[in-house]
């Protein structure tokens, strides 16, 4: 069976997929906003900006 | 593995679940109650949170009590299946298996407490895996097979989202959150109650020790009476705290008497008067209750949201 070609379970569990695939997108889009927000605070200094600060 | 086999054991599953069954694991109607209450607990509090942390611990939060609503699922599967309103969840209707909801329930409740202390703070994560705790075990494993009192302590699960709200702003619990908690705790009883009366065989056939089957429907009514009533009392003192004002006064005021008033008619009510309008009072009141509490949580929205405009004035 060639791969390039459509099997019935794809067209089957395409649903699902696209699913799947929004939720890992927006887990990205989460940590990724989380991160900016926290750093951008200044929630996370590193001990290097620590020390100079001291 | 050739590709027949792939295709044998792929062909095999009748019912292939799809996304929506996943989600239907948890409970996105119950969810909704969660959301709101929640973003009221996070709005009402003094301390200000940033908007899109705020987004994100409102999330954590939907899909901790989703989690948990899918462990519920996993548990209660042999009970789902025997009642009527409960038999076309996924497990019952066959499209989800057992394995699935308890690794997804595992897996969600995890993430949504590890995700919500990193994004907050660690009270606030306390307080999510301790809800998912009583959830599943105290309420689900425990209580709701054993007494009759399943919901009244029960409810304490579904109370703590705004609690978890305003440890998310504050970091910690306070008089305010403890009466917002009051409120859904203490709403619960009569609620499912209700519910229980007009599903009738339902809890029966399920041998659940609900109320309604240990007890008996008269009792059951008394029950709702009097759970009302001091829920009124709780309501409306409410209004005279911090969290309280004239708008939500007004709302506790105007609900509590309707709600007081349908507690009255369901208790001076039979079970032959009942069967003969197919429990249309049980049921009005089982709608009330639901608007009941979007409106006094809706208030207190309200009361905070005056209160900063204020501040800012």
């Amino acid at each position: 069976m060639s791969l390039s070609k459509q099997h019935e379970l794809h067209s089957r569990r395409r649903g699902r997929n696209i699913g799947v695939g929004l939720v890992l997108v927006a887990l990205i889009a989460i940590v990724f906003g989380l991160t900016v927000v926290k750093v951008t605070r200044g929630d996370y200094e590193t001990p290097a900006t620590q020390t100079v600060t001291q | 593995m050739s590709d027949t086999s792939i295709n044998t054991r792929a062909c095999s599953t009748e019912h292939e679940a799809q996304f929506g069954d996943y989600f239907a694991l948890l409970k996105p109607r119950v969810m909704t109650l969660v959301v709101f209450t929640a973003f009221v607990g996070l709005l009402a509090a003094p301390a200000p949170v940033h908007p899109f942390i705020g987004f994100c611990a409102i999330l954590f939060i939907a899909i901790g009590g989703g989690a948990s609503g899918a462990l519920n699922m996993w548990y209660d599967a042999d009970i789902d299946a025997v009642m009527k309103r409960t038999q076309r969840r996924p497990i019952p209707a066959g499209k989800v298996t057992e394995g699935e909801a308890f690794a997804i329930g595992i897996a969600l409740s995890a993430f949504a407490v590890v995700f919500l202390g990193l994004a907050t703070n660690w009270v606030a994560a306390g307080l999510l895996a301790f809800t998912i705790f009583f959830y599943v075990v105290i309420y689900t494993m425990w209580l709701k097979r054993w007494t009759p009192q399943n919901i009244v302590i029960g409810g304490a699960a579904g109370a703590f989202p705004p609690m978890i709200g305003w440890a998310v702003a504050t970091g910690g619990i306070s008089v305010e959150s403890v009466l917002m908690f009051c409120l859904t705790f203490m709403w619960t009883p009569p609620h499912f109650w209700a519910l229980a009366l007009f599903m009738r065989k339902d809890y029966d056939n399920a041998d659940v020790p609900m109320l309604t089957v240990t007890h008996g429907r008269p009792a059951t009514r008394l029950h709702i009476l009097v759970y009302t009533a001091l829920l009124a009392v709780l309501a409306v003192a409410a209004g005279f705290t911090q969290i309280g004002g004239p708008v939500y006064l007004a709302v506790a005021i105007t609900l509590n008497a309707l709600f007081l008033r349908g507690a009255i008619r369901i208790w001076r009510r039979d079970e032959d008067m009942a069967e003969a309008d197919n429990y249309l009072a049980e049921r009005k009141f089982f709608k009330l209750s639901l608007l009941y509490l979007f409106a006094h949580f809706g208030a207190i929205l309200i009361e905070a949201g005056i209160d900063k405009l204020g501040g800012l004035a």
